[in-house]
């Protein structure tokens, strides 16, 4: 019977198959694990005498509670946040008692834990990777199943090195034809979102099909498949194919020699077989995007740049009126009104979204020669460590620096605001992260979400542009 | 985790739809190392409102939540459903939950009641004219008991064993330990993190 990509991966993991009383037991072959959703489940495998199965399988890295001004003159990352500073001090505690191996703060590859797993090549394709952290499905771009989890069940993957499962539905979302100039794969996964809604993928894996996405390179895919949990989906796939294996092909932690080659060979079996059925199917149209940013407060209020915001007056919905209502007193915005224009006080350009390199470079080409608008703070926050090193090999820092932007050290940063880097209450922010939730970046900070070329545009600007009108 | 059956509780409407992790509990709450206390952050940017429904006399003791559709989304922080019963709070009603978040309630004892729209919007608006209404949960039965109506809902089976009978989910995997041999004896590691 034809398979898709998803049932592929979920056959070669089931441990013991679903029956009527009980889920299926999925084996887990990559645990990444960070300081703020672990130290709950490390005290249970104390309190329960039990020890991580495997830590081999198992990488740990610091990402969300760190801060990342820059060093001091002793080269060390300061942290003067006590409680963040315990939680650190915990995440080393539990890594050196169960032997799991840790990307401590500042050394050379620790960042943000969606970043560091590809880049080190731990990731791969036919995986099943998991992480207390819903953007787990960024690992998804390389055709591993890959989604977030809770504490609890951090500790059962600790433990057992499994998961129990409910099967999730499939749904393909294809896009087929052209990206224009200035269209990218944060607006091809915004305007996603915007269709199927933050609720849309709930209880779907997506995988994402079509001329669009294979002509992705793979930090694009990772921006799509980072964002299907906005979309309500737990994961999202995009099928191996030559720009993944040519990615993947001497990192650190692949396979090498013989085994590369029939890591290559098995990786080529797992596309989604002609004919394959999936539960859901929606599709859009490349050539029809436009650069994307959100007016609201989820992910799913995105509209295409040029456009107004729309009115809650003509939502026949009580419900969905309530919603945008709320969410437009709470952005200080009014209905029908233009968002090319509106002023900006900060621009955050980072996030497991958007902190790889392609994302610095592609920001660092608007911004070279020019300067960010007078008032307008812009960070920029590479994804890791290995991310900053190259950034500076090819003098990104300097462009970023001399345009007025601040450069700083790899973690979560804005996009998460439990690091010291937030948003004072009232900002408006363009930014290239995930989530624009009331507070999200700051207590009442408000938070236009968009690629990283709006959010350079934007920069010079100090105002809202459409970044195709200056390429 | 102890057994639920049956409970009584009084109830209170947040008729908010796609309600996130983030107002449940905000990420600058998250930087604990145990569960304790976070009932106190429960929606803490909302109850900074004096209208906040929480912040009313009437909501103190409430053990159920009314929400609106899709309650849960964003995160994987269990935070959220440790915060929800932090406050009180044993059940949220809703017509759908993010798939992370009801993983993690079901795990907690924090049951995600599941009711269709017209459910929702009926027992929302009863709930907002009285303030509260008082809410009878019978999980073997699979049924809520509120204002004369009896209102049935799904759970899958194994959820529902594991709350009846206070199963812990982990001793459950434990119990395949050969299994899990066997799986790990006829698939090699794909991965080697150690000695990085």
């Amino acid at each position: 019977m034809a398979k898709t990509l998803f049932e592929k991966i979920w056959d070669a993991h089931v441990v013991q198959a679903a029956d009527a009383e009980s889920p299926a037991t999925l084996y887990i072959d990559l645990h990444l694990v960070h300081e703020v959703t672990s130290p709950q489940a490390f005290t249970m495998l104390r309190e329960r005498g039990l020890t991580v199965r495997r830590p081999s399988q198992t990488l740990a890295t610091m990402d969300h509670s760190t801060p990342t001004t820059p060093r001091g003159a002793d080269g060390i990352i300061p942290v003067t946040d006590e409680i963040a500073r315990k939680q650190l001090n915990q995440l080393i505690q539990n890594c050196s008692d169960f032997g799991v191996p840790l990307y401590n703060l500042g050394t050379e590859n620790q960042g943000i834990v969606h970043v560091i797993g590809p880049e080190q090549g731990y990731t791969q394709p036919g995986m099943t990777i998991v992480c207390g952290d819903s953007h787990t499905s960024t690992h998804g771009a390389f055709g591993a199943l890959a989604f977030g989890i809770g504490t609890s069940e951090v500790g059962h993957v600790l433990a057992t090195q499994c998961l129990l499962q409910q099967k999730p539905q499939t749904a393909e979302i294809r896009i087929d034809g052209t990206l224009r100039a200035g269209v990218t794969a944060k607006d091809i996964i915004l305007a996603i979102i915007a269709k199927i809604g933050v609720g849309g993928g709930t209880g779907y894996v997506l995988e994402y099909t079509g001329s669009a996405i294979r002509a992705l390179s793979m930090e694009e895919r990772m921006t799509i498949c980072n964002m299907s949990i906005e979309g309500g989906a737990r994961a999202g796939l995009i099928a191996p194919d030559e720009i993944t294996f040519a990615w993947l092909k001497d990192r650190p932690h692949t396979p090498k020699g013989e085994a590369w080659d029939a890591a290559v060979a098995y990786w080529r079996t797992l596309p989604s077989d002609e004919g394959a059925s999936y539960d859901l199917q929606v599709v859009l149209n490349a050539d029809e995007l436009a650069p994307m940013i959100t007016y609201g407060t989820n992910p799913g209020m995105g509209i295409p740049v040029t456009g107004n915001v729309p009115a809650p007056s003509d939502l026949a919905d009580d419900s969905q009126r309530m919603a945008l209502d709320k969410a437009l007193n709470y952005m200080g915005l009014q209905p029908n009104q233009p968002l090319i224009g509106q002023k900006v006080d900060v621009v955050f350009l980072g996030s497991c979204t958007n902190s790889r390199i392609s994302d610095l470079r592609a920001a660092a080409k608007l911004l070279d020669g020019k300067k960010v608008a007078d008032g307008l703070r812009m960070l920029v926050v590479p994804g890791s460590q290995q991310v900053k090193r190259q950034a500076e090999a090819e003098g990104l820092d300097q462009i970023f620096r001399a345009a007025g932007a601040e450069w700083r050290e790899a973690g979560c940063s804005m996009c998460i605001a439990m690091n010291g880097d937030q948003l004072q209450p009232g900002q408006y922010a363009v930014s290239t992260s995930n989530r624009n939730f009331e507070g999200r970046q700051g207590k009442g900070g408000r938070t236009f979400l968009a690629s990283p070329l709006t959010a350079a545009a934007t920069a010079i600007n100090g105002h809202i542009v459409d970044v195709r009108e200056i390429l | 985790m102890q057994p639920i059956n049956t409970f009584q509780a009084k109830a209170v409407a947040l008729p908010i739809e796609n309600i996130d992790t983030d107002q449940i509990i905000p990420a600058r709450y998250l930087k604990v190392t145990d569960k304790n206390g976070l009932g106190e952050a429960l929606f803490t940017d909302w109850r900074g409102e004096p209208d906040f429904v929480l912040n009313q006399p009437y909501a103190q003791g409430a053990g159920v939540l009314i929400a609106g559709h899709n309650f849960g989304c964003g995160s994987s922080r269990e935070h959220a459903p440790w915060a929800l019963q932090g406050f009180g709070f044993q059940a949220v009603i809703s017509t759908y939950f993010a798939d992370i978040f009801k993983g993690n309630a079901l795990k907690n004892g924090l049951l995600p009641i599941v009711v269709d729209a017209a459910t929702l919007a009926r027992l929302t608006e009863q709930c907002l004219a009285n303030q509260t209404i008082d809410v009878s949960v019978d999980l073997a039965n699979q049924q809520v008991h509120v204002a004369g109506e009896t209102i049935s809902f799904p759970i899958d089976a194994f959820s529902k064993h594991c709350l009846l009978h206070g199963v812990d989910q982990l001793g459950y995997i434990q119990a395949q330990e050969a299994a899990i041999q066997a799986y790990e004896t006829s698939h090699a590691a794909r991965v080697n993190t150690v000695g990085v």
